[in-house]
């Protein structure tokens, strides 16, 4: 027992160190269960009061490339707008249903919430954005986010009471259904590490046309994004030798090094989906 | 001011710099990180005991990995230069007592060669399990001893420039009054 004792007092500086790696390999490997209880709790907010202090400065300096791309927004909404169309032929005329009541009501499948970006970065090989908007303003996990002009921009990982982490596309990790716009094919993208504002789309077969400055749009495949979404443009093709696919390399229609505000895409009809694929699940087991 | 007090601030700084100017530069080229904050460990004085050493360090890391949310990748690190501190500076110290004559280790207590020594050897070790962490994840041979080689040399550049223009005023102390 003396030994025992001795031992300790002697390599105690050691056992320590070893203390020590060993709570951080913890960190490392059980990132996401550790994430969620650290984030939640006290990390996020302080990490997020932090970020907003410096945000206050840099969004000021950021403001007129914030509002060019306000305006550029606006353009698109506006040019949506059912006066902006005309009926050509003079015969028909546009009739006004007066019926009150709606039989058909629509019902709404997504709502978007505005949020404030408050700390981003870019030159990480997993990069995340911090929001400030949290679980007390209707965030949870698993909801998608979109830049102003509606590309994509990545996933809500983790939300505390009044801030919410995003992964963005540059993200080893990230990986969202997608399809070419033009020939409807499906693949999923996903980042190298290599470029900022530069993913990568994989799973495209080598017979299908695909050529430089075609759209790539969400699949709507996912409970995240409705279909359509811009995720951007193909900006090079390269032929992978040892598989029936191509890597296409995407240019990002987001400019993820100027994001301020972003819209989190909150799906209200994730629920029974999701129920039903887990029925299936559970009778295939 | 007091040692403590210096730390303190030395402690903000360094986090806020790494987060708010090195995280936010645009990056160069996607095998240059430049990294500085593991200066405040290498800084911290020659009397402090080892444990409390290793504690400030996993404090700093985890404090950069709570703005990174990449929680354990430079806590890791940390710790490790903190561990290896003490016996490097015991190898290349080479005044005798210069421990006890100077608050803490810099150009002009242990002299520019081993203390570049003492410098480049932590930060390559920093650099090297930073890097191993991350290629663990994703990664391939020839891209991790590239990361590693460019980034430590881009930080040993950054800390340079740091010691030129931050002279650190070092008083020499004296056991007799």
């Amino acid at each position: 027992m003396r030994n025992i004792f001795l031992f300790i007092r002697i390599y105690f500086n050691f056992i320590f160190f070893l203390f020590l790696m060993g709570i951080s390999f913890f960190m490392l490997f059980n990132y996401n269960r550790f994430h969620h209880t650290v984030y939640s709790s006290t990390a996020g907010e302080i990490t997020g009061k932090v970020n907003k202090q410096f945000n206050d400065v840099e969004y000021y300096f950021k403001l007129k490339r914030t509002n060019d791309s306000l305006v550029k927004a606006n353009a698109v909404l506006y040019n949506k707008l059912k006066q902006d169309f005309e009926l050509p032929d003079t015969v028909s005329r546009l009739a006004i249903d007066t019926l009150r009541i709606d039989t058909l009501p629509f019902q709404r499948k997504y709502l978007y919430l505005p949020a404030k970006v408050v700390g981003n970065s870019v030159s990480q090989t997993n990069n995340y954005l911090q929001l400030h908007r949290g679980s007390l303003q209707g965030v949870t996990a698993d909801l998608g986010a979109t830049d102003i002009n509606n590309a994509v921009v990545g996933t809500v990982v983790d939300v505390s009471n009044n801030y919410c982490v995003v992964m963005s596309l540059l993200h080893r990790q990230s990986n969202i259904s997608a399809k070419l716009k033009k020939s409807g094919e499906t693949g999923s993208i996903i980042w190298d590490g290599v470029q900022p504002n530069v993913v990568i789309l994989k799973d495209i077969l080598k017979d299908v046309k695909v050529s430089r400055g075609d759209t790539i749009i969400t699949s709507g495949f996912s409970d995240k994004f409705p279909y359509g979404l811009v995720i951007g443009t193909v900006m090079g093709i390269e032929n992978d030798k040892t598989s029936s696919t191509f890597i296409i390399k995407v240019k990002t229609a987001a400019n993820f090094y100027n994001l301020q505000f972003v819209y989190i895409i909150n799906n209200l009809q994730k629920g029974e989906p999701q129920q039903l694929l887990k029925s299936v699940k559970k009778t295939n087991e | 001011m007091s040692s403590f007090a210096k730390n303190i601030i030395r402690f903000c700084l360094f986090i806020l710099v790494q987060i708010y100017v090195l995280n936010q530069v645009p990056p160069l080229h996607e095998l240059v990180t430049p990294y500085l904050y593991f200066l405040f460990i290498l800084w911290l004085p020659f009397k402090m005991g080892r444990r409390t050493l290793m504690v400030l360090a996993f404090a700093i890391g985890f404090c950069l990995d709570c703005f990174t949310k990449t929680y354990g990748l430079h806590t890791a690190p940390c710790v490790l230069i903190a561990y290896v501190r003490p016996f490097l500076i015991n190898l290349l110290i080479s005044q005798e007592g210069a421990e006890s004559n100077y608050n803490e280790p810099s150009i002009k207590s242990m002299g520019f060669t081993p203390y570049f020594t003492y410098v480049a050897i932590l930060t390559l070790l920093h650099h090297t399990m930073l890097y191993f962490l991350q290629a663990l994840q994703a990664g391939g041979y020839l891209y991790f001893i590239l990361k590693v080689l460019i980034s430590t040399a881009v930080s040993l550049l950054l800390i340079l420039l740091t010691e030129l223009l931050f002279v650190r005023k070092q008083r020499f102390r004296t056991n007799t009054v």
